[in-house]
């Protein structure tokens, strides 16, 4: 508790967290099981200070499970995850802040008050939470629904309070779980825009989990590709334009398709080149 | 508007019936009783008149009873609620028992009630407030475990604490169940208030409880109905009051 607390007094310390170096992710021989299922086995993953990390797999390859240890939400069976240098989960749990796959907006709280959900917990007045989300809530284009409930909004607006309580929880590391699975096609294309754009104003180390190997090439700057349970590796790539202020011409480019194409062929279980 | 319409109309049409029935002396003949055993609903009425004084009374004993009593037990069940929410140990121990406790017809044990707690306006708090504790505790239970695991690890890495999860999260989901079992015990609440009242019958102390049994006894039965009929009012109100109170409170539905 106490270990976690001054963790805190450091991160509020620094307003922007990763913009100095900032957290890197290590994570080293990993393995969890659940009893006699395996779910993850013999994992090695990096992510470097502000940078983001894909990771892509079939559902029930552990991807989830994956973010929830390195969160500190639980312990691995085996093996070692440090984020910022802290191994323990507490530890963890300070330096991530995560982002579940439903919005999981709390319905009785306004935008804004959802977006500074984290501020509260720790103690900071409603007025001064407000305050402080304020700005990277104009940024999203959100300005003018502060007051709106998240019932009054549309998805993609949800996700983007979604994304901005995770953001404005002032902690190096991001976890997104499917962030925007539940989007529409359209929806979902403006959203990674949103979330580049973003990621290139304020950096923050990011593992992203997905579905889908275009939006994680288009985000990340690494791509993993795990296989089915028990979850492992089974190809890494970069991506060749991470986070490209354009999308349309990025996701089209030569390199781009190549990258999809080895991404879906490791995915699809072939032997990867 | 609209819903309210056609209860009405049926409402209205039964006591009409029923008016029709008594005033020509069909129910009588019907039920075999002599006329005075099946008052009209305009006997009801003039009696209500008649003696609204006693009534009103008597109401007012009731009332207190079944006031305190719902208060008493939606304190209890919420408090048992959250405790058996934060400790494990706590649930797995007691909340099967709580569940099959449901079982036990409590009124039975109302003349015990009586000895422990003497005669007084007690043993009817004890009676009204356990009748409502159990719906609301358990309610109030369900609402707060069935709170989405995700949001409680998102919370978790905002920082919060468990209290902060609790208070947060977990309390404001909860709110429309605990409703519903507020809404059970505001219907229960005045039945075991006359039961309580009816078994530990004080006549100095009073309620719609001893008069309905004193004047089943005394044949005074377009009275009894009186007494029932405002019995029927004050749970309808209690049930309107917690209705109302939740549409106040959870505006996000």
């Amino acid at each position: 508790m106490d270990a976690e607390a001054s963790r805190f007094a450091v991160a509020e310390r620094t307003p922007s967290p990763s913009s100095g170096g900032g957290a890197g992710i290590k994570i080293r021989g990993l393995a969890h099981s659940y009893g006699d299922l395996r779910a993850l086995e013999d994992l090695d993953l990096e992510a470097a200070p502000g940078a983001v990390l894909g990771l892509v797999g079939p559902s029930g390859c552990g991807k989830s499970t994956l973010l929830e240890l390195v969160a500190g939400l639980q312990e691995p069976t085996t093996g070692e995850i440090e984020v910022d240098g802290s191994g323990d989960a507490a530890g963890r749990l300070a330096h991530c802040a995560f982002m579940p796959q439903r919005d999981l907006l709390l319905p009785w709280l306004s935008a804004i008050d959802n977006a500074a959900l984290a501020l509260r917990n720790r103690g900071v007045s409603r007025g001064e939470a407000r305050r402080r989300a304020a700005a990277p809530f104009a940024r999203l284009g959100l300005a003018g629904f502060e007051q709106a409930r998240p019932a009054e909004l549309s998805g993609g607006m949800r996700q983007r309070v979604a994304f901005l309580r995770t953001l404005v929880a002032e902690k190096p590391v991001l976890l997104l779980d499917e962030p925007f699975a539940s989007l529409d096609a359209i929806t979902r294309g403006e959203a990674q825009q949103w979330l580049g754009r973003a990621l290139r104003t304020d950096p923050r180390t990011v593992v992203l989990v997905t579905h889908d190997v275009e939006e994680a090439l288009y985000l990340s700057d690494r791509v993993a590709v795990l296989s089915s349970r028990p979850g492992q590796v089974v190809d890494e790539l970069s991506a060749p334009a991470p986070r490209a202020a354009d999308r349309d011409a990025a996701i089209t480019d030569p390199d781009f398709i190549a990258a999809r194409e080895r991404a879906m062929r490791a995915l699809r279980g072939s032997p990867a080149r | 508007m609209k819903r309210w319409l056609l209860p009405t109309i049926a409402l209205a049409g039964l006591i009409g019936l029923w008016q029709v029935a008594a005033s020509s002396g069909a129910l009588a003949n019907l039920l075999n009783v002599d006329d005075f055993l099946a008052p009209s609903p305009a006997e009801i009425a003039s009696s209500i008149w008649e003696n609204r004084t006693l009534l009103a009374e008597n109401a007012w004993v009731t009332i207190k009873e079944i006031v305190l009593g719902f208060a008493c037990g939606v304190a209890a069940g919420l408090a048992f609620a959250v405790a058996l929410r934060l400790s494990d140990t706590l649930r797995r121990a007691l909340y099967p028992l709580i569940v099959a406790s449901q079982a036990i017809p409590i009124i039975v044990f109302s003349p015990i009630l009586l000895v422990w707690f003497g005669f007084g306006i007690g043993p009817k708090l004890v009676v009204v407030a356990l009748i409502c504790f159990f719906p609301i505790a358990v309610n109030t239970f369900d609402g707060l475990r069935s709170v989405d695991p995700e949001a409680t690890k998102m919370m978790r890495t905002l920082d919060a604490s468990r209290w902060q999860i609790l208070w947060r999260v977990e309390a404001p989901s909860a709110l429309p169940q605990a409703f519903t079992g507020a809404r059970i015990a505001a219907t229960f609440a005045p039945i075991a208030a006359i039961f309580g009242e009816w078994v530990g019958a004080n006549t100095e102390l009073g309620g719609l409880g001893v008069v309905i049994r004193q004047d089943s006894a005394l044949l005074e039965t377009a009275r009894m109905f009186a007494a029932a009929a405002i019995l029927t009012a004050i749970a309808l109100i209690l049930y309107g009051l917690v209705t109302l109170a939740e549409r106040r409170i959870v505006t996000w539905r």
